[in-house]
């Protein structure tokens, strides 16, 4: 009985952590459809619900009743495997994100390692979609995909390696607390810019979205799914660009911290920090995809390992060798 | 704890459920998927045991990376058509017993291991301090590692270093007549030297791209 208590409770908190988090997904799309509207001088989607705030839920609904088709020639077990995997990797890993400092769903000692697992387990998703549609231009766009995935992950492993070595711990609410006297954009500023860029590549947004390409590969590996799944598959790329966007504020803009401690600054809750912060980080992710040119893909390969690498691997170097001489090397 | 073992026989049964289908599937596409699916119950259960940050860096490496790789492989040299028969056809028999002897010897490297820990099972304490403060686990894998294994870390990270080497040597080779993009040469390229207003003279033409 008792267990059942523990599972009705735990169910319920993810619930209330999942239901937010979807809604945002839906509403981050109309945010960024209209951001580019902006930037391109048209209106973007306006016409459902006030300023178009429900466009994205119209969408869904028509997704929902349009025809799932299956490609006959598809390995069909994988090829519906994977909307769903990429859409729970992209949901599990919200579970560690703390908005303050108890509200958190999960507060592990690995936070930092366990969001970086799964989000490196979210090129699987791509791979099957890819791999099991059986079609030329899935499979193009999941290898692109996973390759440079694979790629900007070791620098985004680089650079949290820098954040840890000024906070001394892998849990998240650590490495906020961690941030109290300045946020770690300041003295590590060259990480943060590479981690934003770094993140612009994991989630495959413009300008890396070489895995989708519509000008060479259709639309990548999304090509033949339809309806639903590839709603799912939109969904859990949005919800890996919100946990991008997280992340950042998490590591580099001092989490659910506010900016000043001061009056107006201290009113303010703290999840709402946060949450100001994502819309920030996420505003920033919309305005590069409305103003740069698609990457070459040599172009991209080059740049996440001659270039963020090398200077990612020196910035640590750098800080390592900078606390170990002012001696302010985190004490455990 | 009931709940604690539930969860134990659950990711062990997906473990060696995926470790069988790891061999006996079909198509070898499907073989990379369960061994990733082994990587990913095994972790979870160094994460039952309180082992979290082996759990995590085994995802991380091995299902982040190796079994990436190994995909990437797998469906490259397009080996996904060709029908594993090692089960049941009477071609394949002559793997069986190279087969049977590695699974031998495994089976008695744990029966020693096993049967060394049930002989003594504290003899672990008696090299080994277990730090007695309720530190982090990767907190006390950090504080042997950088310590008292030091050597031995940095000889591995030789041995890494060596063998990534010898895969680029490898696998490098010079390609002659190939036109190479400096990029440097293509963002510093100005509108002047780009265009060239020329005066062409009649029956003549220009003769471009000397």
């Amino acid at each position: 009985m008792e267990y059942l208590n523990i599972l009705f409770s735990e169910t319920y908190k993810i619930l209330f952590l999942l239901l937010p988090v979807l809604v945002s997904v839906a509403m981050i799309v109309w945010l960024d459809r209209r951001i580019w509207a902006f930037v391109q001088k048209r209106k973007g989607p306006n016409v459902v619900g006030p300023f178009g705030l429900l466009q994205s839920l119209a969408d869904a609904l028509k997704y929902i009743f349009k025809e799932i088709i299956i490609p006959a020639s598809s390995n069909k077990i994988i090829f519906i495997l994977a909307p769903i995997v990429t859409m729970t990797l992209a949901l599990v890993a919200w579970a560690v994100i703390p908005f303050s400092e108890d509200f958190v769903l999960a507060d592990i000692n690995v936070g930092i390692l366990y969001i970086f697992a799964i989000s490196s387990l979210g090129v699987y998703g791509i791979i099957m979609g890819g791999w099991a549609s059986n079609s030329k231009y899935p499979f193009l766009g999941s290898i692109r995909s996973a390759a440079q995935m694979v790629s900007y992950e070791v620098s985004i492993g680089v650079i949290i390696i820098n954040v840890l070595l000024c906070v001394g711990s892998l849990n998240l609410g650590d490495i906020v607390l961690a941030q109290e006297n300045i946020w770690f954009v300041v003295p590590l500023f060259p990480m943060f810019v590479i981690f934003f860029i770094s993140a612009l590549a994991e989630t495959n947004r413009p300008p890396f979205d070489l895995p989708e390409a519509e000008a060479e590969l259709v639309s990548g590996y999304q090509t033949e799914y339809s309806g639903m799944m590839y709603a799912m598959f939109w969904l859990g790329e949005y919800a890996n660009i919100l946990l991008m966007c997280a992340l950042g504020s998490i590591l580099f803009l001092g989490g659910w911290l506010s900016p000043l401690d001061i009056f107006p600054f201290t009113m303010v809750p703290d999840p709402l920090w946060l949450v100001i912060k994502i819309i920030f980080l996420f505003i920033l992710f919309a305005l590069v995809k409305a103003i740069v040119p698609r990457y070459r893909y040599d172009q991209l390969m080059r740049l996440g390992w001659k270039v963020f690498l090398p200077i990612s691997l020196i910035w640590v170097v750098l800080t390592s060798g900078y606390l170990l001489y002012f001696d302010l090397l985190p004490k455990s | 704890m009931p709940a604690h073992a539930f969860f134990f026989y659950i990711f062990s049964l997906i473990a060696i459920v995926s470790a069988i289908m790891v061999t006996a599937s079909k198509n070898t596409v499907h073989s990379v998927f369960f061994l990733i699916l082994d990587f990913i119950s095994i972790s979870c259960l160094f994460i039952l045991i309180g082992a979290e940050f082996l759990g995590m860096i085994m995802l991380i490496v091995y299902v982040g990376a190796v079994a990436v790789l190994f995909l990437f492989v797998v469906m490259m040299l397009n080996v996904a058509q060709q029908k594993n028969q090692w089960f049941g056809a009477a071609s394949g028999s002559k793997h069986i017993p190279v087969g049977m002897i590695v699974s031998l010897i495994i089976f008695f490297e744990l029966l020693i291991v096993i049967g060394g820990w049930k002989l003594k099972p504290d003899l672990s304490n008696d090299f080994i301090n277990l730090p007695t403060t309720n530190i982090t686990n990767t907190h006390s894998i950090g504080n042997v590692l950088y310590t008292d294994y030091i050597h031995l870390f940095q000889l591995s990270g030789m041995i890494l270093l060596v063998a990534m080497i010898g895969a680029i040597v490898l696998t490098f080779r010079q390609r002659s007549g190939l036109k190479k993009q400096s990029y440097i040469r293509q963002i510093s390229r100005e509108k002047n030297d780009g265009v060239e207003l020329v005066d062409v003279k009649n029956k003549e033409g220009v003769k471009i791209d000397v």
